[in-house]
């Protein structure tokens, strides 16, 4: 595992998600997975968290949550759709009350779909997520490590 | 009077899983009134039963809930075929309780182990959640799924599990039974778990009842309320007693459900023993016309299911009541004159589960 240069702490929210995909990230952090021996950590606050980690589609109620967390984790950050309800809304898209998967509200750099989504596929998902967050970096870098509102990124 | 502070409490907050909103009203550090607010992961799922055929919205009403998805299905099947009048095979029966029965076994570890970490116990969290990956091998070789089973429909269930297959299952069950108790011990007698959960949030056996408390919740102040005692599928050909303790604190919660697990794996070791042989699946054919309240046993309590159907593929209505907004005064009850500190455990100590309650 050289290449991982970065432990990502991760920051997992429902959006409106039957629970199947949050207890299987919970379960990738329990002995049987165990991400955590490779530095993944899942933290409460946005603001020490590189990845996002969305399970469940949006709905009006909690967009504002979601785009609130978004804008409050530091830059660069990579955002991961947990499922197929994350991805397209699922069957729910034709519920009356769902706007559709994460892509509606903010930007997605990783899809996994799956209902539920299996432990081997979110470790997965973490790991193309750090490449996404390496080359992110690297960009970062050759703005001279202006912030991201001096270098006109919106955030 | 003191100034009063109010907090909000959610909806994102490290200490939930999922997403539920309290203000919480404060006098210098204790809570004087906790206001709920719900609907952050409201769905609508219920209308889609106009939507989809009749047979398909097992698939739906599986997943209602990821962590008890198995009996969504099958209160819901269950409602159907009460309607229908369809005569289920006894096997199809025998092995419902066999799946009912892991899935309350997996989402009781799984509560277990939250609310280990919640009490700053990180160790019995990962042992917890360590056996339950061992029931969800078990639920994975039989039915298919770890967390959507995907097995039960109308008219019986989808897959059958031949004799050897449960037999073997039930020898491994012994030994995942052992390993269960010594966890359940650390529970039953650590100093740190008794002394953290000991008297915080009583409910007394009179609000439990007149607030409309549902399972483990009622269990723990005393009311001796389980649903299984009405004998769906097979539950009268078994024999068990509902669990009850009478302290009605976080503790007696917690001790109701760690003697529930043991309950389970006594109900699977009798489903196997006695289960005939036959088929596991009826043809249906026709619609439902008519309608049928269906009362299951969840994890977390009572859920009950209303069916109405119109003579269509389609349904008229499908309603749920889950067992998390039954509890939901019950909490604020509790919230009620409680530490700040303490607020997390006691909303974690009715077992909420957020995606079932607003569907």
């Amino acid at each position: 595992m050289a290449f991982i240069e970065k432990s990502p702490w991760i920051f997992h929210f429902d959006g409106s998600s039957c629970n199947g995909c949050d207890i299987e990230v919970l379960a990738c952090l329990t002995p049987m997975y165990d991400v955590e021996r490779f530095g993944v950590i899942n933290t409460g606050n946005p603001k020490h968290s590189d990845i996002f980690l969305i399970t469940g589609s949006i709905n009006n109620q909690n967009k504002p949550v979601v785009e609130a967390i978004y804008n409050q984790m530091g830059d660069p950050k990579v955002v991961i759709a947990i499922g197929t309800c994350a991805t397209s809304g699922h069957f729910f898209a034709e519920c009356y009350n769902i706007l559709g998967g994460v892509d509606t509200t903010i930007p997605v750099d990783v899809y996994i779909p799956g209902c539920a989504v299996r432990p081997e596929a979110i470790i997965d998902s973490v790991v193309q997520a750090m490449a996404i967050l390496g080359e992110k970096r690297k960009k970062r870098k050759t703005n001279g490590g202006a912030l991201p509102a001096e270098a006109g990124i919106k955030t | 009077m003191q100034n009063r502070t109010v907090i909000p409490f959610g909806p994102q907050h490290p200490v939930l899983p999922e997403p539920i909103h309290f203000d919480l009203v404060l006098e210098d550090e204790t809570v004087v009134e906790a206001i709920p607010s719900i609907g952050f992961i409201h769905r609508g799922l219920e209308l889609l039963c106009r939507k989809k055929p009749y047979q398909d919205m097992v698939y739906i009403a599986e997943r209602i809930c990821g962590i008890c998805s198995f009996i969504h299905g099958l209160g819901y099947s269950q409602g159907v075929e009460k309607i229908m009048e369809i005569p289920i095979p006894e096997r199809a029966l025998y092995l419902r309780v066999f799946w009912s029965e892991l899935s309350r076994i997996h989402s009781h570890l799984l509560w277990l182990g939250l609310t280990a970490d919640a009490a700053g116990f990180e160790s019995l969290f990962n042992h917890c959640w360590r056996v339950r990956e061992y029931i969800l091998d078990v639920i994975e070789e039989t039915a298919g799924g770890r967390v959507i089973f995907g097995v039960c429909k109308v008219g019986g269930v989808r897959r059958d599990v031949d004799n050897d297959t449960l037999k073997r299952i039930l020898a491994r069950l012994e030994e995942i039974e052992a390993d269960y108790n010594t966890i359940a011990d650390v529970f039953k007698k650590d100093y740190t778990m008794r002394h953290r959960f000991s008297g915080v949030g009583v409910l007394s056996k009179e609000d439990a009842y007149k607030l409309g408390a549902v399972g483990p919740t009622a269990r723990g102040s005393d009311v001796a309320q389980d649903l299984r005692k009405l004998g769906y599928a097979v539950y009268d050909e078994l024999d068990f007693e509902p669990v009850t303790e009478s302290d009605g604190d976080c503790y007696a919660r917690c001790l109701v459900r760690i003697r529930e697990v043991n309950e389970s794996f006594q109900l699977i070791r009798q489903a196997v023993e006695k289960i005939p042989g036959g088929a596991v699946d009826l043809k249906v054919k026709g619609f439902p016309e008519g309608e049928f309240f269906s009362r299951l046993e969840q994890p977390r309590g009572e859920v009950v299911y209303y069916v109405k159907g119109n003579g269509t593929k389609f349904l008229d209505r499908f309603r749920v009541r889950t067992p998390t907004f039954a509890n939901i005064p019950a909490l604020v009850q509790m919230l009620g004159g409680c530490d700040l500190a303490d607020v997390p455990v006691i909303i974690l100590s009715i077992d909420p589960c957020i995606s079932c309650m607003e569907r």
